[in-house]
């Protein structure tokens, strides 16, 4: 390891770690509110009754509706707070997102999000020495199938 | 909704139908309250020249739900999303209230797209794209890509 590195012993040992899993019901006044702060008008996320006559059955949360930090960012805070015990700088950015949507997510599906450190790296950036640490987000509905897989970074530094 | 685009309506550099937005401060507020994101580097100013961005900045969660509006617009009722990624490049700045109808230089935003390729796998017509938010400087803060499966006129 480099003189200086920002990934000490401890952060190290916390990747492919997985810390806690959450449980959350998707909540229908949570699927409007979410909708009308992006200012997305779609009957599907917006109008319980128009929902419920289509093939969705229920209210349908927008793309993205669990990203972080909606719900399973209480688990992500929780994984930072690791990070930061264990050394990481404190300065945080969102560095980006890629979701996977393999199941549609509605009003009053219950969903498990499990959360992993999947890797911790570091370089150099604009921002001086800068961690990155890549968050892998499984988000499983009550019949068991994956939902929807995300995969987050955060920039430290 | 706008009429259902198909598979055989795209080309490799088909444009995805702009979206334009408009962040302000009570936007980020009404997001902050509907993400539960509540950083202050989105509405603390000292916090945020702390964190060396100068002032509260737009969430990046917020481009990148943009962009997934952008996506499902233009894909309509019978597409379907299945992968959106995007990363938080650059800054961007809310239109002030204050200021709301003389916004500042960059205080509008466009989500744009277009399409890098098509082909079919596993029964699926697949589409991917390019996508981006771009503010009113023409800077592309929050590229991204996404992958859609659009339904054929004439399915095999």
């Amino acid at each position: 390891m480099a003189n200086g590195s920002l990934i000490t012993d401890e952060l190290r040992k916390l990747i492919g770690m997985t810390l806690e899993t959450i449980v959350f019901k998707v909540e229908e006044g949570a699927i409007q509110r979410y909708a009308e702060a992006i200012g997305d008008p779609n009957p599907l996320y917006n109008d319980p009754d128009f929902a419920s006559k289509t093939k969705y059955g229920r209210l349908l949360a927008p793309p993205g509706f669990t990203g972080w930090p909606v719900k399973a960012g209480r688990l992500s805070q929780r994984l930072l707070g690791s990070l930061a015990k264990a050394g990481a700088p404190s300065r945080l950015l969102d560095g980006g997102i890629e979701f996977e949507f393999i199941e549609p997510i509605g009003a009053g599906d219950v969903l498990t999000a499990t959360t992993k450190i999947a890797s911790i790296t570091e370089r150099e950036t604009k921002l001086g020495k800068t961690m990155f640490t890549t968050l892998e987000t499984t988000f499983v509905n009550k019949k068991g199938d994956v939902a929807i897989k995300s995969r987050s970074t955060f920039i430290l530094f | 909704m706008a009429k259902q685009v198909y598979y055989e309506d795209v080309e490799v550099g088909t444009e995805v139908t702009p979206l334009a937005k408009i962040a302000t401060t009570r936007m980020l507020v009404q997001w902050a309250g509907a993400s539960g994101d509540f950083n202050p580097l989105h509405y603390d100013d000292g916090f945020a020249k702390a964190m060396g961005v100068g002032a509260p900045i737009v969430h990046g969660a917020l481009k990148r739900a943009w962009l997934g509006h952008l996506m499902t617009d233009w894909i309509g009722e019978q597409g379907k999303l299945m992968k959106l990624s995007c990363q938080y490049r650059g800054m961007d700045y809310p239109r002030k209230m204050k200021t709301m109808d003389e916004p500042h230089d960059g205080e509008t935003w466009w989500c744009k797209g277009k399409v890098t390729e098509k082909y079919e796998e596993g029964g699926e017509h697949l589409v991917e794209c390019e996508i981006w938010v771009e503010n009113g400087k023409g800077e592309k803060t929050t590229p991204g890509s996404a992958l859609v499966a659009l339904p054929a006129r004439s399915r095999k």
